[in-house]
């Protein structure tokens, strides 16, 4: 690799900082020696003639299946993969740990680039292979590296017999290179490769089990949904380059102020790219793939679709905050959304009996809320709350996969095929799995939004940055579809505290069903639930400190029980301008509004979970087998308001029938190919069998022919005097 | 006598023509063919007075093609004939359209 | 290595010898199989020596041909390893010679693929093999001659050369409607470029040299001839027809699917890589350098930006709903061939690149495609997609590697196809944004019928029974796919070397089309 450090003068330039390149190289190279022993394994190379008859089918129903059970031996390569795919990721942690280390160490007043070499030099386009290192990427790297080497190990438990071991690590590896590709690339392509990167590693880890057609239809959608997005962010750059004349980071921050503020540009700009992150981040309209994405295995769920992935779009905004301030209206949408979005998933979260599906629609529902964060211009608070949620999601995740894994585990035992998954199937886990349980309800109180844990410092600090830019600031002056901004922002913040209330329910109904009442899973079955294995257990501990303390990164002046704000001041290099902007001067609210606003969250809190232990019955609750479909506004929110009915029935078909009937059979086959092409075929067939009817086959009539032929010849050149 | 003998050459190929025209008999059909042919040599002989020998030689080239194209000529017909038993030629009409 | 193959001055027989070498292997390899056939020798014995000849002959000609990289200065603009013999001195016409960037990258992708298709057709072609052996290497002969010309009637010649074998390749060793392909093929693209004959001896007899007779020189012509707005709109036309029934552009474009489909993998995998590109190369290289003032004006590049973008829509939509995989390859080559057509005609340094970009990354995967669905062909003998399904589980190396390739041909970055394609698309944005947006909708398309086709080929359960016995790739397969996807993964991550040998060349390209088309008057800059 062609190391050539353009800004040698960095004050990073001489630290460990100038390996940063290493970051996304080692679980590349982590993702080709997993592959590699994938394919080693499985492969039966064919013969040399393949037409030949006779390679009678030696195959038995082998591998493969997606019963990921415990049917077959460990794999034959499981031992180095499971030391290599975690230990990449470790490995990768560290030197992060220790870039960081070293960042601390000096002043970061501008980015340090490296560039690698350039990529795609075309006449004034200059895209380079650069990556860049600023207080932003690094709590990226963080959070990926950090998270990503808990769940990699979770992942040595919850995967170990499957019979596509090497391949699955070989995925996340390569799932990590790319995500640190998204957060390190110092230009919006190399961003955007990251971007789809990952987007396709999803497409892999979602349809893991391809034999199952709704796990293969999963990781389609979710790729080609996100494709709808990244045509936003694809446009998004036509516009920079065309507008701003450059794609860096450094080039846009430099040239984007003379961009008229407000003006249609740049409002078209952040638009499309917000476009983007609806994909990537699963915001309305866009959201649709993500409750499919549980397909895949349960880590997978919690690194790529809760902790990492899907806050990509929340990074964009914040690396792209300077564009976004200069767009007021942009952003009011981009907050508009996120609370719309937040709400209407918590509203389906409520009447989910799937475990994972529940705990998909809370992260649609939690994006939302960093989008609310970052659309008002609270970068800080939107980072904030994508760390935590980092914390408690994968938390919830992981542990939700240590409940499928026990219940999966205790069915197999039986031979039972329900469906291990199902809320209705499980009940009072709490007596078989202690530490799960302990540590499901801290994330929960966190997400919820409890005091002291986690959730409730990111979420307090969105709310009330809200409410804060409702009553003034550059957001509540202007109008947005015709309504004055500082209105919407008031919606905007009564649709949090409105999902607030309804994470705390759904999340308390989703902690009761699982863990207490009755045990619903069958009198064989409990003899077979267990807890964990230590190496899964283990990464959820961690990630059960991190939920309940990760509040201290950036704490209120209110909250003085440690050290205020630092994630602001860390974050303040890349985002304060253009917070500082959306802000504007106006000071902070009265320490009585904080109060008052404090109190308002944690009492929605505190009620939400009252309302689920109260009207709640586990007890009641029947398995899934037995029990009746439901009906009403209930039966529309388990099928999700039917929206993903409404796109089938309203874009796919209709594109796919136009397709096939009117452009295919009808343009093609039968205008062009059928009226033109054969067409003038047949056009000059019937002038040829016109001309056939003049051959008589007589030759007496020939002969006449010939002869009249011949007078009228010679009388034509006969000259008469 | 030039002028007789081009007369009896062009009554000769006015006969030959009619022959060619209306019999439906190939081999009469030939025959006539064979007529205008040697209604031609006729007046090739007889404008050779005026002319110098070279008609002369034309006549011996005319027979000569003559002769092979009888040969091949009748062949066809011997084999049209054993092929559909009949040399009218109205009954023969392979090329047609 | 530049001054060692100037001191065996390459540069000054490597063209001829590239054009004549498969000339010369076709003439022995078919005396071989007819009057010097060994006594005693099956069907069996004189394809495995046929096929190993062309192997060999192939690779030969890919070696010479490498040298190319380093002896063409692709910044000069002079035409490179020129060569000139004069041919049929009264009518003006010689074999002249001679290369440019683009060019260049052209020939190396026709040389480095030829190969890739005798190894394709290793096991699948059985009956005739020296004269299908002999007809590939007089293509190629066409093909390398088109890229190489630089006098218009013998661009004609090789033009027509290439036709010939290739419509014998689909309608001999072709499938079931193979008659009605190949003549369909032969029939649409010589209509399309009887025109270009009349054009050509137009622009010849324009301005007559000191002896009064015809001049065919592209430079001279390109120099010389000053036409009228209307004689260009005549020519244009004349040209443009030609090469939008060879690119193929929508609506002349219902010749691909059928030659496609019923064409023999290599006979597949020549035309969609190397003779689509013979159109986009004739616009680039003719139709708009000689006619700047027709292909500027507004209505006519209203028109062909409007069919670019038009195919790549169409051709993405009605991809997605074929049955037939290769067909489905086939619609999704008229899309990316849109792209290289909206490059073109947006006319900006990056849409132009991005346009070369396009057309070589086409060649790689596509290629990559097409060989592929052989292969799998050759094991099932279907192409259809629903006779497929969960092979991923059967055949783990060959659904890894058409995995890649699809990925490529979606365009997802870090493959060839996103530099093209992005290249293309923020350029044309400059001068065209509403075609841009609307042909970045393509993205959303190409991933649906391209994903939606893999699942149901490698993934999805495995249930039927003919599909359970399949046996993975062999060797030979996967040695012949490891430099397509060797030259995916580069030409995406390091596509710079390639880049900067066409920059000079796409620079020129849009200067003179630029500085010609606003002028009423005759293009400028000649190149000798």
């Amino acid at each position: 690799m062609m190391t050539v450090p353009t800004s040698g003068t960095h004050a990073l330039a001489s630290t460990v900082a100038q390996f940063v390149w290493l970051l996304p190289l080692l679980p590349l190279i982590g993702f080709l020696i997993n592959g590699t022993l994938s394919l080693l394994a499985v492969a039966k190379l064919g013969p040399d003639d393949p037409s030949a008859a006779g390679h009678d089918a030696h195959h038995d129903d082998h591998g493969h299946d997606h019963d990921h059970g415990h049917h077959a031996a460990r794999h034959k390569f499981a031992g180095i993969v499971s030391l290599v795919g975690p230990g990449v990721l470790l490995l990768a942690f560290a030197l992060a740990v220790a870039i960081f280390v070293a960042m601390r160490g000096v002043e970061m007043h501008e980015p340090y680039l490296l560039t690698l070499f350039q990529w795609m030099p075309v006449g004034d386009l200059h895209i380079d292979a650069a990556l860049q290192l600023d207080p932003l990427s690094m709590v990226m790297v963080l959070v990926i590296t950090g998270v990503g080497s808990l769940i990699h190990i979770f992942s040595v438990g919850y995967m170990q017999d499957d019979p596509g071991y090497p391949r699955y690590f070989a995925y996340l590896n390569l799932f990590v290179f790319f995500m640190l590709l998204l957060v390190l690339g110092g230009n919006y392509p190399l961003l955007f490769v990251g971007w789809e990167g990952v987007g396709l590693c999803s497409y892999l880890l979602i349809g893991f089990w391809f034999s199952e057609k709704a796990n293969a239809d999963a990781g389609k959608k979710a790729f080609i949904v996100n494709r709808i997005g990244d045509f936003g962010f694809l446009v998004a750059m036509f516009l920079l380059f065309a507008n701003v004349g450059s794609l860096d980071f450094a080039g846009v921050a430099e040239n984007a102020g003379k961009l008229p503020f407000g003006g249609v540009v740049i409002t078209a700009i952040c638009l499309f790219m917000f476009l983007g992150c609806t994909g990537k981040s699963a915001q309305i309209p866009l959201y649709i793939w993500l409750p499919d994405a549980m397909a895949g295995p349960t880590p997978v769920s919690a690194l790529i679709h809760a902790a990492t992935m899907v806050t990509a779009g929340v990074y964009l905004i914040a690396r792209s905050s300077l564009l976004f301030s200069m767009a007021p209206v942009a952003s009011l949408t981009v907050a508009v959304v996120g609370s719309l979005t937040a709400l209407f998933a918590a509203t389906i979260g409520l009447k989910q009996w799937d475990i994972k599906k529940v705990l998909a629609y809370s992260t649609v529902s939690q994006l939302g809320y960093m989008f609310i964060g970052v659309g008002v211009g609270a970068y800080t608070a939107g980072v904030f709350h994508l760390v935590t949620h980092a914390f408690f999601k994968a938390l919830l995740f992981l542990g939700s996969g240590s409940v499928i894994f026990a219940m999966h585990r205790a069915y197999h035992a039986t031979h039972n095929h329900d469906d291990a998954q199902d809320m209705r199937n499980m009940g009072g886990l709490r007596k078989y799995m202690p530490v799960t349980w302990t540590l499901m309800w801290i994330a929960t109180l966190a997400i919820a939004g409890i005091p002291p844990f986690a959730g409730f410092f990111s979420k307090d600090e969105i709310l009330g940055n809200v409410f804060a830019r409702a009553h003034g600031s550059m957001l509540s002056e202007v109008t947005w579809l015709g309504v004055p901004g500082g209105t919407v922002l008031f919606v905007v913040w009564g649709l949090g505290l409105a999902s607030a209330l309804l994470t705390a329910i759904y999340m308390t109904r989703m902690m009761l069903y699982t863990f207490h009442g009755p045990n619903r899973s069958g009198q064989a079955e409990q003899g077979h639930l267990a807890e964990a294995p230590w190496i899964m257990t283990g990464p959820l501990v961690v990630l059960g400190i991190a939920s309940a303390a990760g509040g201290w990164l950036n704490l209120p002046e209110l909250i003085p029980i440690g050290p205020i704000g630092a994630l602001e001041k860390w974050l303040e290099p890349v985002v304060g301008v253009a917070t500082k902007r959306i802000a504007g001067t106006e000071g902070h609210e009265s320490v009585s509004t904080e109060q008052m606003l404090i109190g308002i969250a944690v009492a929605i809190a505190v009620v939400g979970i009252t309302i689920a232990i109260t009207r709640l019955k586990p007890a009641a609750l029947v398995t899934k087998k037995e029990s009746p479909a439901s009906t009403g506004f209930a039966r529309v929110l388990e099928h999700k308001y039917f929206v993903d009915e409404g796109y089938d029935a309203a874009i796919i078909q209709p594109t796919v029938a136009t397709s096939r009937v009117v452009l295919w059979k009808g343009v093609d086959v039968g205008l062009i190919d059928g009226l033109m092409v054969n067409g003038s075929a047949l056009a000059a067939r019937a002038l040829g069998w016109l001309g056939s009817q003049l051959q008589s086959g007589q030759i007496g009539t020939y002969a006449w022919v010939l002869l009249i032929g011949v007078i009228a010849l010679l009388s034509a050149f006969t000259k008469y005097h | 006598m030039l002028a007789e003998s081009l007369a009896l050459s062009a009554a000769l190929f006015a006969i030959g023509v009619v022959g060619v025209l209306t019999r439906r008999n190939a081999i009469i059909v030939f025959m006539c063919v064979e007529l205008m042919l040697n209604a031609v040599n006729l007046s090739f002989v007889a404008l050779s007075k005026l002319y110098g020998a070279t008609g002369q030689v034309f006549v011996i080239f005319v027979m000569t093609v003559a002769a092979a194209e009888a040969a091949v000529g009748l062949a066809i017909i011997i084999a049209i004939f054993r092929h559909k038993q009949t040399v009218n030629l109205q009954n023969i009409n392979l090329l047609r359209g | 290595m530049t001054s060692f193959l100037n001191s065996i001055g390459y540069n000054s027989w490597i063209l001829p010898v590239l054009l004549a070498l498969p000339l010369v292997g076709a003439a022995l390899l078919l005396l071989r199989g007819t009057v010097l056939r060994p006594a005693g020798a099956t069907a069996e014995s004189i394809m495995r020596e046929s096929r190993r000849w062309a192997l060999a002959l192939f690779l030969v000609e890919a070696v010479i041909s490498l040298g190319l990289w380093w002896s063409v200065n692709s910044t000069s603009p002079l035409w490179q390893a020129g060569f000139l013999v004069p041919w049929i001195p009264n009518w003006g016409v010689d074999l002249r010679l001679g290369i440019d960037g683009i060019a260049q990258m052209l020939i190396l992708l026709t040389t480095l693929l030829m190969p890739l298709a005798v190894l394709g057709s290793w096991t699948s072609i059985r009956e005739k093999t020296p004269s299908y052996y002999a007809l590939l290497m007089v293509l190629t002969t066409g093909m390398l001659g088109v890229f190489m010309a630089l006098d218009l009637v013998l661009f004609y010649t090789f033009w027509e050369l290439m036709l010939v074998p290739m419509y014998l390749i689909i309608g001999i060793w072709g499938g079931n409607r193979r008659l009605y392909a190949s003549l369909k093929f032969f029939v649409y693209t010589m209509v399309g470029s009887l025109l270009m004959l009349v054009g050509i001896l137009y622009l010849g007899l324009q301005v007559p040299d000191a002896h009064g007779l015809p001049v065919f020189s592209y430079d001279y012509i390109l120099a010389n001839v000053h036409l009228s707005s209307v004689q260009q709109l005549w020519l244009f036309a004349a040209f443009a027809l030609a090469f939008a029934v060879k690119v193929p552009m929508w609506p002349f474009h219902t010749w691909l699917p059928d030659a496609h489909v019923e064409a023999p993998t290599a006979g597949s995998v020549i035309l969609a890589a190397i003779m689509l590109k013979m159109g986009t190369f004739g616009f680039i290289r003719y139709a708009l350098p000689l006619f700047p003032v027709a292909a500027m004006h507004p209505t006519v590049r209203f028109l062909f930006l409007s069919l670019a973008v038009i195919g790549i829509v169409y051709g993405a939509l009605v991809a997605m709903v074929q049955p037939d995989f290769k067909k489905l390859v086939a619609y999704s080559s008229v899309s990316h061939l849109g792209f290289v057509m909206l490059g073109i005609f947006a006319l900006t340094p990056q849409s132009v690149q991005g346009a070369l970009m396009v057309n070589l990354s086409h060649g790689v995967s596509t290629g990559a495609l097409f060989l592929l669905i052989g292969m799998i062909y050759e094991r099932r003998h279907t192409r259809l997609i629903e006779d497929y399904g969960g092979i991923a589980a059967v055949t783990p190396i060959f659904a890894t590697i058409l995995t890649i390739v699809c990925l490529s041909s979606i365009g997802v970055p870090g493959t060839n196809g996103f530099v093209g394609e992005f290249l293309v698309l923020i350029g044309t944005y400059r001068t065209q944004p509403i075609f841009s947006v609307i042909a970045a909708s393509a993205v959303i398309f190409a991933a649906a019928y391209l994903l939606w086709a893999l699942q149901r080929i490698i993934y999805n359960p495995l249930t039927k029974p003919e599909n359970k016995g399949l046996s993975d790739l062999n060797r030979r397969e996967i040695a012949l796919l490891v430099p397509l996807l060797i030259a995916i993964l580069w030409l995406g991550v390091y596509p710079k070397p390639v880049l900067e040998k066409t920059q000079a060349a796409a620079d020129r390209f849009v200067r003179q089309i630029e500085s010609g088309g606003n002028a009423d008057a005759g293009p400028t800059e000649p190149r000798r």
